[in-house]
């Protein structure tokens, strides 16, 4: 099945679709990451349907099953980064840093046309590949990422070597703001900007929310951009749902420095039904079979469709 | 006498990069310590200062090997798996990145103190799947260590020594081979990196006191040749001591017992080494002496497992220890 190719519909649509796959899943599955599909849908839908320079997947668009995890007598191993098609010297690559984000970017991988719509059913189902929180062998991942914080170290690294290989190829990470609590992070940005890393890149989900809840209550973290510039990063500061803004700050000029773009999002950006549950969004359950007909008949009504229909759960 | 050779892993490491020119050498503050100064300065392009930072390097390492780059990463050892273990597990250990964790100043060969001292390290590295970890006990080894870690298709962590290093061996350190350095009959001795070279000391006054020994010294710790192992433990009528730079607990002292038990071999094991004890800042010396790690610890384990009085005392060992080669040795700086 040829994957469609990009632009082939809007990014606003993407990001539209995403929300609503998203949404029907949570309903259906009495809970998950919703949210962040509010916050991200518009900054996932970028990358893979414009910003990413990616070739046509080479993994089965239905998943295969979990196939074992790395070890020296499981030759047949791969990684999930094959639905973000081959690796080659031209081609991108993309560590979505936040796995908790996995149930988002399997929606998005259905929508660019690179994982089958059946590739969702599978979701957190024992024996799946495609997991709650996205493995290496997750679609559309490439290592894991499921502690925080160590995902930018990895594509700094990979793009250190890319660049000494002379690929032409950058390296994105799609990122969350909570990682910035971890050390690490900040090591990774110094090292990065120590090293000249910039053919790497990232795009920064600010929606200042961590599964405590709001991060400045958890955690306060300061001024993000600043301390991103201090350590050696060129910054661009955006609405997380203004494409062109998106666009626009991908452009920026970083010579001899990592880019990050500090995307400004609403957790509950297209599903304001979600409003009250602040500061609690992680991860959306619902208490009572009314509470979750009341979700679903309002962000329906918010994204243009009908309420989920439910069977006997 | 015993040859001592100066920084041993300077050259090897050297040579082995220059021949290999996938291999990069990464360095977190601790270039000179880890004996890659003069690299740095000779191949810059092939050296990346990590700083003081170790789980970006772990982390950036893995990427390193996603790029097709085998990396050394160059360390005390104790630095290389405390602080970045969610960075070990995540980006190096369960993806098989090809990454060559060097870690210097192994257990108590450092007079650094606790937080210097790698002394659960084996335990540790031992206990990831994927992961291969090697040991040095001399400057053959030393010099034959890159090549063989370069080898492993998959994460290796080697305990190295630094500074002047004893030659005890004169064939190169081969992956998965044990080496067979006495083959009596009375007591199994297991050694590894420097405690080989106490139990060679204590070997010759076993030899006069009429005590068959069989010494192995290993020099890969995972995978372990468990078998081999058992059938050594099954010609030794009395049993097993071993003798290691290292907490008892999961290090080779684990590893034989569970190899014998395993096996079903009854044989009485005696396990030399730090005794579910940190230890504290001093010379190599005076911490084996402390913490019985010694060539004199040997013999009164291998009196207790034999029930021989062996007549051997400090001033026996004394006819047989290499003092001369000690005494140019000053205790391990920083």
């Amino acid at each position: 099945m040829p994957h469609p190719l990009p632009n082939a519909r809007s990014t606003e649509d993407v990001a539209l679709g995403i929300r609503r796959r998203v949404f029907e899943h949570v309903i259906r599955n009495n809970g998950g990451y919703l949210s962040q599909a509010c916050s991200a849908a518009e900054q996932l839908a970028f990358l893979y349907n414009e910003a990413l320079t990616l070739g046509p997947p080479t993994l089965p668009m239905i998943p295969q099953p979990f196939g074992g995890v790395p070890s020296a007598g499981n030759p047949d191993y791969v990684t999930g980064a094959g639905y973000n098609g081959p690796f080659a010297p031209h081609y991108d690559r993309l560590f979505i840093a936040p796995a908790h984000y996995a149930l988002v970017a399997y929606a998005c991988l259905i929508e660019v046309g690179r994982m089958a719509p059946e590739g969702l059913e599978m979701f957190n189902q024992d024996g799946s590949s495609v997991e709650m929180i996205g493995a290496e062998h997750s679609p559309g991942m490439e290592v894991h990422n499921g502690t925080l914080g160590i995902g930018f170290s990895t594509a700094a690294g990979l793009a250190w070597g890319r660049k000494r290989r002379g690929d032409s190829g950058q390296v994105c990470v799609f990122m969350s703001d909570g990682e910035v609590q971890e050390g690490q992070t900040w090591e990774a940005v110094q090292a990065a900007a120590h090293h000249g890393i910039d053919n790497l890149w990232a795009l920064m989900d600010v929606n200042r929310q961590q599964c405590d809840g709001a991060m400045e209550s958890v955690m306060t973290v300061g001024d993000i951009a600043t301390k991103l510039r201090d350590f050696g990063a060129v910054v661009a500061e955006i609405d997380a749902h203004d494409l062109g803004a998106l666009r626009q700050a991908k452009a920026e000029p970083h010579p001899g420095k990592p880019l990050i773009i500090l995307a400004h999002s609403s957790p509950t950006q297209g599903m304001e039904t979600l409003r009250p549950r602040l500061p609690r969004l992680h991860y959306v359950r619902f208490k009572s079979d009314a509470e979750r007909d009341a979700t679903n008949a309002g962000i329906a009504a918010e994204l243009g469709i009908a309420p989920i229909t439910l069977g006997d759960h | 006498m015993v040859e001592l050779v100066n920084r041993p892993y300077a050259t090897a490491f050297e040579a082995h990069a220059l021949a290999n020119p996938d291999v990069l050498c990464l360095s977190a503050d601790l270039t000179s310590s880890c004996e890659i100064d003069g690299f740095r300065d000779r191949h810059p392009d092939r050296f990346l200062s990590m700083g003081m930072a170790e789980q970006n390097m772990l982390s950036f390492a893995g990427g390193l090997g996603l790029a097709g780059y085998r990396p050394f990463l160059h360390s005390f050892g104790v630095f290389l798996y405390r602080r970045p273990y969610d960075q070990l597990m995540a980006s190096i250990a369960y993806p098989r990145r090809k990454v060559r964790l060097m870690g210097f100043l192994p257990g108590i060969t450092t007079p650094g103190g606790m937080t210097h001292q790698a002394i659960e390290d084996i335990s540790v590295m031992r206990a990831i799947p994927n992961m291969t970890v090697l040991e040095t006990g001399d400057a053959t080894e030393v010099e034959s260590i890159c090549a063989a870690a370069d080898a492993v298709d998959g994460p290796v962590y080697c305990r190295v020594l630094r500074g002047a290093v004893p030659r005890l061996f004169d064939t190169p350190l081969r992956l998965g081979e044990m080496r067979v350095l006495a083959a009596g009959s009375d007591v199994l001795v297991v050694t590894a990196g420097i405690t080989t070279e106490e139990a060679i000391r204590a070997r010759a006054a076993f030899d006069r006191a009429g005590v068959s020994v069989r010494h192995l010294h290993l020099s890969t710790l995972k995978p372990f040749d468990a078998a081999a192992i058992v059938a050594h433990a099954a010609a030794c009528r009395y049993g097993v001591v071993t003798l290691e730079n290292h907490l008892v607990a999961g290090g080779i002292g684990s590893m034989v017992a569970e190899a014998l038990a395993e096996a079903g071999l009854a044989r009485r094991l005696i396990r030399l080494g730090l005794q579910d004890t940190y230890a504290h800042g001093g010379s190599r010396a005076y911490l084996m002496g402390y913490y019985g790690m010694d060539a004199m610890a040997l013999v009164r384990a291998v009196e207790r497992l034999t029930g021989l009085q062996t007549g051997i005392d400090e001033a026996a060992l004394g006819a047989v220890r290499l003092e001369a080669v000690h005494s140019v040795l000053k205790a391990e700086a920083l």
